[in-house]
């Protein structure tokens, strides 16, 4: 533990020298290209300033503190104070039923809530032995990636506009509008969907759906091809993002990163390739890499990859098998409603498991998926019985959040904000 | 049912019991997972052994676990750290049991600089002791907060009134 400093050591003893703009050189002329050179300033004495950003700031998207004692606009030190939106998810999870967490999932990283439900149940069906059917997997694939793009869309869009290029954002928002549409058309709601379940999905998909999604995926390139028209060769936007918050690829791996932050350090680690699941091997898509890990690779990254999930939602939307969506075992899936009305077998197979609900066998399971913001990890610990004994999840923007300190230290005080907006840090899953 | 990983886990849990004897408590492979159990008092050289000389340089999470309610366990608490291997493309937790008389435990931070933010959420959440860490202090909880809410003896419902705002300097001062 280092000493405490005291904010008084840095209140100066007697008031700094005041100085006008008579003290300059009159004869700069502040056209001439030498102007700074002939500028000659007294020696001003500085004092750190204190300044306190967030937690509710419009650039910090969430709720999460930087305090950073300034030297002039440099970042000398900076403190960063999470936790304004723990809401106990891991106690609570304690208490419930495996199918009743997933809704609580839906609020980790509420910008792409469908795959928090998928990596959630992935994590349970495996620790069950359950094989989801080849529809089910299917829809899963699509609507994860569908959330990639949405995802990317949310935090490419508000960090250039952060920086300060507005009109970005209503191109990546009007396609993340269609697609939210669609994914209202399939689950009822466009934030929390809470759309799978322990062995399946709620339901199936609706008619025609998959008409509609192709019709709002043609507004994806074209909302792509105008943001990295207006962005990538930008010279404003280069000035402003290149070479900021660098991190090689080392340090990055060596703080935890994982996902597009990662991949833009020039690591290609993507859960996707390396440790395929759902059958991502057997589909055609790459993995953009960035070179130097700065705010610019990460943006341009996420866009490259929005590109590639594209690719993979064409891939998979005509190849959508017929089939059941939920598993055929009664200790897993609901019986069907009208069976329950009728049946007496039925009813009690729906009664035992709403009362007692899904039961894993007991033991420890960590199960990772490739969420839009990286690895995002359940490990669960079940005791035979029908609530979760303890769920850890390992959110992917926690450890990014670590490195903020190190990377806006040394930097201006305007980076601090397109550095957090690259990170794509969503308090939600951040604080849980 | 084997998977890819299996004979890498093979192999690496032969070389720990041959490195570390019975300081390897146990081995769990349940669910194709691969999991060793470590005793406390050599648990930063099998980490260091693991960083350094098998290339895990991935430190995904660090996860506290109270066992209070288990069926059956070797001491109330369990540190877990879950590792993986970018080159090798291979998982393996660490799981350390922790006696609740007894709470210090080395930190990692030396070995991943995630260890960090890891072990700061496990010291709140458990009260576990870092020894080591250059800025052991509450996360996700408020400052003021007292007790350590994962604990299964701590209670469901019910709040604490916490009402300063953190100075921060430590956070500050602390080296990079």
């Amino acid at each position: 533990m280092t000493d405490k400093i005291s904010i008084q050591e840095f209140v100066p003893k007697e008031a700094p020298p005041r100085y006008s703009s008579r003290d300059f050189d009159s004869d700069v002329d502040p056209k001439r290209d030498d102007f700074d050179e002939g500028l000659t300033l007294p020696d001003i004495n500085t004092t750190p300033m204190f300044i306190n950003i967030g937690p509710t700031h419009p650039a910090t998207h969430g709720t999460f503190r930087v305090y950073a004692q300034l030297e002039g606009e440099t970042v000398e030190k900076a403190g960063v104070d999470v936790g304004y939106l723990h809401r106990g998810f891991e106690k609570i999870v304690e208490v419930k039923q495996y199918n009743q967490v997933i809704p609580y999932t839906d609020r980790l990283n509420y910008c792409s809530g469908l795959t928090n439900n998928v990596a959630y149940c992935k994590a349970v069906e495996r620790m069950m032995g359950i094989e989801v059917p080849p529809r089910t997997i299917a829809i899963r694939v699509i609507i994860m990636e569908i959330q990639r793009i949405m995802d990317h869309m949310i935090c490419c869009g508000t960090n250039i506009v952060d920086i300060g290029a507005l009109t970005n954002f209503w191109y990546f928002y009007n396609a993340r509008d269609k697609l939210n549409d669609v994914l209202e058309a399939l689950t009822g709601a466009r934030l929390t969907y809470s759309y799978t379940r322990v062995g399946g999905l709620a339901w199936d998909l609706p008619e025609g759906w998959r008409e509609d999604v192709k019709a709002a995926l043609k507004e994806v390139p074209a909302a792509i091809k105008d943001v990295r028209g207006l962005v990538a060769k930008n010279r404003i936007f280069q000035d402003r993002t290149r070479g900021v918050g660098m991190i090689s690829a080392e340090d990055a791996i060596s703080f935890g990163w994982t996902g597009p932050c990662l991949r833009a350090t020039g690591a290609d680690l993507d859960l996707r390739k390396v440790r395929p699941y759902y059958g991502y091997d057997q589909l055609d898509f790459d993995i953009p890499v960035g070179a130097n890990g700065d705010v610019y690779d990460r943006v341009i990254v996420r866009i490259a990859e929005m590109e590639e999930s594209l690719k993979i939602i064409h891939q998979m939307i005509d190849r959508v098998p017929d089939g059941p969506i939920n598993i055929d075992d009664k200790k897993v899936t609901l019986p069907p409603k009208d069976k329950v009305h009728t049946s007496m077998e039925a009813l009690i197979n729906h009664f035992k498991l709403v009362i007692e609900g899904v039961q894993p066998p007991p033991g420890r399971i960590y199960d990772a998926t490739e969420t839009p913001n990286g690895e995002l990890g359940f490990y669960i610990i079940s005791d035979g019985s029908g609530h979760p004994y303890r769920i850890k999840v390992r959110p992917p923007c926690f450890y990014t959040m670590n490195t903020l300190k190190f990377l806006v230290e040394g930097g201006m005080v305007a980076d601090i904000v397109a550095i957090l907006g690259g990170l794509n840090v969503i308090a939600g899953e951040l604080d849980r | 049912m084997a998977t890819r990983e299996t004979p890498k886990h093979d192999a690496l849990v032969a070389e720990l019991k041959n490195r570390f004897g019975a300081k390897i408590l146990d081995v769990d492979r349940s669910f194709d997972d691969c999991t060793v159990i470590v005793d406390k008092a050599s648990i930063h050289d099998v980490l260091a052994f693991l960083k350094n000389e098998r290339r895990f340089n991935l430190l995904l999470d660090i996860a506290g676990v109270d066992c209070m309610n288990l069926p059956k366990f070797r001491e109330r608490f369990e540190v877990v750290y879950m590792l993986y291997s970018i080159p090798d493309v291979v998982r393996v937790r660490i799981e350390v049991p922790v006696s609740e008389l007894d709470l210090d435990i080395p930190t990692a931070t030396d070995l991943w600089k995630s260890a960090n933010w890891g072990e700061r959420e496990a010291f709140e959440m458990f009260g576990f002791n870092f020894v080591g860490h250059p800025c052991l202090k509450r996360l996700l909880t408020h400052h003021e907060f007292v007790g350590h809410p994962l604990r299964k003896d701590y209670p469901l419902m019910g709040g604490q009134w916490c009402a300063t705002t953190s100075d921060m300097t430590e956070e500050l001062n602390e080296p990079r």
